[in-house]
């Protein structure tokens, strides 16, 4: 079956490997060799092949020794890990020069969570430098193309991750999510992600950019592979003070059960989806807003109802976020200082010199523009004005959602204005890029569980042909609805099977 | 209020971020751009709201959680150093401080 | 006891003086890390990936310390906040791992609260702002690396109290006596060690100077003293340059300066510090990694009924029922091993003020001299009871016991501390040395028969009205009887032999 290997997806995968139709080794190998014949995507940061076949061996020989099915489900099953979370046998760079060559003591929570899982690391994946961008284009190791179309970007600041779920390179990655980064590549890559509700996923060895909102979730080819994978990464994690304390949740279970008036034919019957008027603004690009509404026309198909909801400050939520981001960022960011670790100048004449310089040469424009205005809105006298208002501002935010779920069980909308726009396209106009994130910051903002499923594909204007995803919103700790609407939507669709072409996205193989 | 040249200056030092005066030039005009879209903030009437500093807190109270003072972690200085730019007899080297 | 007056003034102008003292709190464990907090070890050997602010980790925060805020706020009477913030302060520095310091700003866990101490017959009170918790630096270590600077963060997040006073001081005797209470009372509470060489508690002195009625002066704030004697030096030494600079019509400067003990010939001398030049912007946010600190009333009270008694509280105890003086009273309860050591020795002989005579007089002199603490006291509570006792039933007199002691303090000291000598060992001193007072009636009769036979002229001369004579008889009986006799008891017989 090694033709259609790199076709399966997680839970196909799993299922493959436990009727020992396959072996870890033989995907793992067949992954690695993908991999080598796509790199000019640039999807990778890092690929260890030896650790990944020697990972791959012993989850065959632990399956052998008959150590694993029910408890181990993912035992055998390859994926990576987005730059960001730090590795203690793989390097870890953040996508940025700052850290070139780091190699951290301990594992992040959510990836020691998955190697105990069972699952074999293929390497870590490219992303936009300490995670901020929307494009992938801000990487000090240079942009990722997206499989579908290698002159437009994969999204970001997860474009590695969608970039090389969406190329079949690997069954599922990593990602993290803190004004949209996973929800918009994997609309722009045309694969299934979600962001949990903050708090479901450890943020220790997450490499901090903001931490009030940053949140790790999975990225993969399914809903039924998001749940299975969320269930091992998430849980409590006494080392984040952050970190929710609930009892380990099965997400594939609450994905399946079935609800209280459910049909076989309308599976989704009783269940209220909220359409925000301020997510269907008349500048939606039309591929956009066709490919949506036709996802949605489905989801009622299935017994959904639809009611028209407000979240009437969509549009503050672009500069609430970007003064919080930043002014969170600016601090976290205060660590790269050329003492402990990372990059150091050559050249300095004295310390602070050598702050200044090791910080101009480390971070690339975008993080240093994010650290200035981070900076300049927590300085004496702006604080109150900028930090606090935007602050005020967000619960105002969390607070329109929260009328909005007393009419509704999940909300529905488009993840992003446009399709996957072409590499260099936004120029050189940082603003640009951060009015387009305007549906996926309010979730963030509140904290809110958000994903995004494959809805099809643009049938016309800018960017015809390229996926388009559909944002769901669930209210806190409603990931279980989220995937179970989600799932119900890809036993009815196919969207989520589409692959791109080998000839869109060249490469040797 | 637009940004003045001084302002990214004095940012930039605060930051300690060398800048070149063109790139200092370009981020005054980029910071510029952004705060003009920042504006539509101040007009909202936020008097009286309480600012969500960690999102949960939208939904219900949450309180910091405490650990035990109990010594859990053991000496890993060569592990912890090995990314270290400077070290010498375990310390970390760094431009002479002038108190 | 009068209550705090007017200040005296210093060449017209009166000193404003303000605190704030960061005490170590006693935690085996960092403030947001498991790392020992153990002083000494080898650089960065107790410096985890969470100290050294590694990629990717975050802080968890320590009850232990949470509780010793609590135990202090208790203590001085202030308010313990039942909701409160970290903040990030941010600055660089390379002994700053995550180049901001996690501290409380806007709102602290300790509001409010004094501390009360006597000075001279003077009782002051100083008022607190606020205290609050926060994670200590690492250390800079300046000698020479090739022209660097190494960097030890083994202290990097030790949990410190900051406790922060308010300008209620008007000279460098008040800020030194005001160090020295809420030294005692940190160490007595058990929240803090108190050593001060190992920077354990380290005061930031806040100086001011004005003319009488004048508003405040700019103020100059002295750093990291962690000595009392340094304190009043420091302070000293800035009060002349602040007045020196205005009478030669110069204006005080805002700085942060360090005190030099040696510069100037010994004198001292402050000097603004280079790194704190630039007026720091430190752009205060509350932490994101660190949800609002809420401290439930039940706990506050459980810390409430697990508090020892207060020293003041204790003092005033001891007034009330031993009838102490103020002064006696604050003597005996400097420390808890003091207090301890009064009254156990008190329930024994019942001489409340002899003891605390002998406790300031004798042992404190004897202690100091040989540098010893209270609890390495080679003469333990009960022996000096039980020596106190015998000067109480007349047995030695008070120069008698003065020299008992001399032998129990050598016999003490050669002991092992594991085998102290016991009261019995106080008799057989007084035997060995032979100081037991003649109470034998019959014995002192005849010596005093012989004496008024072999001196008739003054007995005449005393019968003849001359009470002179009178003294010179009872001193003869003290020097026939080697001072032996019991004056009063010699005065009596005498009398009545005289009729």
């Amino acid at each position: 079956m090694s033709g259609a290997l790199h076709d399966l997806g997680v839970s196909d995968l799993a299922r493959a490997l436990a009727e020992k139709k396959v072996s870890s080794v033989e995907v793992t190998g067949h992954l690695l060799d993908r991999i080598a014949a796509h790199e000019h995507l640039g999807a990778w940061l890092c690929v260890d092949a030896d650790a990944a076949l020697a990972q791959a061996r012993d989850a065959d020989a632990q399956r052998a020794q008959g150590n694993a099915e029910q408890s181990r489900p993912l035992l055998g099953v390859p994926l990576a890990h987005k730059d960001i979370f730090v590795t203690r046998d793989l390097p870890t760079t953040a996508a940025s020069k700052m850290l070139a060559g780091y190699r951290s003591p301990f594992d992040a929570t959510v990836v020691s969570r998955l190697s105990a899982a069972g699952t074999v690391t293929l390497g870590k994946l490219n992303c936009d430098e300490f995670a901020m961008g929307s494009g992938n284009e801000n990487s000090a190791y240079g942009a990722v193309k997206n499989p579908w179309d290698l002159t437009r970007v994969p999204g970001g600041s997860s474009g590695g991750s969608a970039a090389a779920v969406a190329a079949r390179l690997v069954p599922a990655a990593t990602g993290t999510d803190t004004g949209g980064s996973i929800r918009q590549p994997a609309s722009f890559s045309g694969i299934t992600g979600i962001k949990p509700t903050y708090g479901v996923c450890s943020r220790f060895g997450m490499i901090a950019f903001a931490s009030s909102l940053d949140q790790a979730g999975p990225m993969a080819r399914s809903a039924e592979d998001c749940a299975l994978l969320l269930g091992a990464m998430s849980g409590f994690d006494e080392r984040d003070a952050t970190s929710a304390q609930r009892p380990p949740q099965d997400y594939a279970r609450a994905m399946r059960s079935p609800r209280a008036d459910a049909t076989a034919a309308q599976p989704l019957k009783g269940l209220r989806i909220g359409l925000p008027v301020e997510f269907f603004p008349p500048a939606l690009a039309s591929g956009v807003d066709g490919a949506v509404r036709a996802a949605l026309a489905e989801l009622e198909k299935l017994g959904a109802t639809l009611i028209d909801v407000s979240l009437p400050r969509t549009e503050l939520s672009i500069p609430v976020y970007y003064i919080i981001a930043p002014a969170e960022a600016s601090s976290n960011l205060n660590r790269f200082d050329g003492v402990k670790f990372g990059h150091r100048a050559a050249k300095y004449t004295d310390l602070i010199d050598m702050y200044k310089k090791t910080r101009a040469e480390g971070f690339g424009d975008e993080v240093k523009r994010r650290i200035m205005i981070g900076s300049y809105v927590l300085s004496h006298g702006y604080y109150d004005a900028y930090y606090l208002q935007a602050q005020k501002l967000r619960r105002m935010i969390a607070d329109d959602f929260q009328h909005c779920f007393a009419e509704c069980d999940l909300i529905a909308g488009p993840v992003a204005p446009t399709v996957a726009w072409k590499l260099g396209g936004k120029g050189d106009d940082p603003v640009a890029n951060y009015l387009a994130d305007i549906f996926t910051l309010p979730a963030s903002l509140a904290g809110l569980p958000g994903m995004s499923v494959p809805a099809g594909f643009a049938a016309s204007g800018e960017g015809a042909g390229m996926p388009v995803g559909l944002q769901l919103i669930g209210n806190y700790f409603q990931e279980g609805t989220l995937l179970h609407a989600a799932h119900a939507f890809q036993q009815a669709t196919d969207w989520h099977r589409h692959a791109p072409s080998a000839t869109a996205m060249g490469g040797t193989a | 209020m637009p940004l003045t040249p001084d302002d990214v200056g004095r940012i930039a030092h605060l930051a300690r971020l060398a800048l070149q005066p063109a790139e200092q030039a370009a981020m005054l005009g980029q910071i510029n751009a952004f705060f003009s879209i920042v504006e539509q903030m101040s007009a909202v009437d936020t008097a009286g709201v309480e600012p969500l500093y960690t999102p949960l807190s939208a939904v219900s109270e949450v309180s910091l959680r405490l650990r035990d003072d109990v010594v859990t972690e053991t000496n890993q200085r060569e592990l912890n150093q090995r990314s270290a730019p400077s070290v010498e007899d375990g310390l970390f080297l760094v431009p002479r401080v002038v108190e | 006891m009068k209550a705090s007056t007017a200040s005296q003034l210093i060449r017209g102008y009166e000193v404003v003086i303000g605190l704030e003292t960061h005490a170590q709190l006693s935690t085996v464990s960092k403030i947001f890390s498991g790392s020992s907090t153990q002083f000494g070890a080898a650089p960065n050997t107790q410096a985890s990936p969470i100290d050294l602010a590694l990629p990717g980790t975050l802080p968890v925060m320590n009850r232990g310390a949470v509780e010793r805020a609590i135990r202090f706020g208790l203590a001085v009477g202030a308010k313990v906040a039942q909701h409160s913030i970290f903040a990030r302060k941010n600055y660089f520095y390379p002994d700053l791992p995550k180049g901001y310091q996690i501290s409380q700003y806007e709102t602290p866990v300790v509001q409010g609260g004094a501390i009360e101490f006597l000075l001279g017959d003077t009782t002051h009170k100083v008022h607190l702002t606020r205290a609050h918790l926060e994670e200590d630096a690492g250390k800079s270590l300046h000698e020479d690396y090739a022209g660097q600077t190494g960097i030890d963060l083994n202290r990097a997040g030790t949990p410190l109290l900051e406790i922060v006073s308010e300008p209620d001081m008007r000279s460098s005797a008040e800020a030194t006596e005001y160090a020295k209470t809420l030294h005692a009372l940190v160490v007595w509470l058990g929240i803090c060690d108190g050593n001060m060489q190992e920077g354990s508690f380290r005061c930031d002195a806040n100086v001011s100077v004005r003319k009488p009625g004048m508003p405040y002066g700019t103020r100059r704030e002295i750093k990291n003293l962690n000595s009392f004697k340094f304190l009043q030096q420091a302070i000293d030494c800035e009060i002349q340059w602040q007045i020196d600079l205005i009478e030669d019509g110069g204006e005080v400067q805002q700085a942060t300066v360090l005190f030099n003990p040696t510069a100037n010939g010994g004198r001292g001398e402050t000097r603004a510090m280079r790194s704190k030049e630039d007026a720091h912007d430190y752009r205060y946010f509350p932490d994101p990694d660190l949800p609002p600190l809420v401290i439930a009333a039940d706990w506050i009270e459980r810390v409430r009924a697990a508090m020892p008694e207060l020293p003041q509280a204790m003092a005033a105890r001891f007034q009330r029922d031993y009838g102490l003086p103020a002064y006696d009273a604050l003597a005996v309860t400097q420390t808890k091993s003091h207090a301890a050591f009064f009254e156990s020795a008190t329930a024994q002989c019942n001489l409340p003020k002899v003891v605390a005579n002998w406790m300031m007089g004798e042992l404190a002199r004897r202690l100091n001299a040989e540098g010893l603490a209270i609890e390495a006291c080679p003469v333990s509570a009960a022996v000096l009871a039980q020596l106190i006792s015998r000067i109480g039933d007349g047995t030695i007199s008070n120069n008698g016991a003065k020299q008992v002691l001399e032998l129990l303090w050598t016999a003490g000291q050669l002991r092992e501390p594991t085998e102290p000598i016991d009261s019995s060992f106080v008799d057989k001193a007084i035997d060995d040395l032979g100081l037991k007072q003649l109470s034998d009636t019959a014995e002192l009769d005849r010596v005093l028969d012989d004496l008024l036979a072999a001196n008739a002229k003054s007995v005449e001369e005393y019968r003849s009205g001359k009470e002179k004579a009178f003294n010179a008889l009872v001193g003869q009986a003290m020097k026939a009887t080697k001072g032996k006799a019991n004056p009063t008891q010699v005065t009596a017989l005498l009398k009545k032999k005289l009729g």
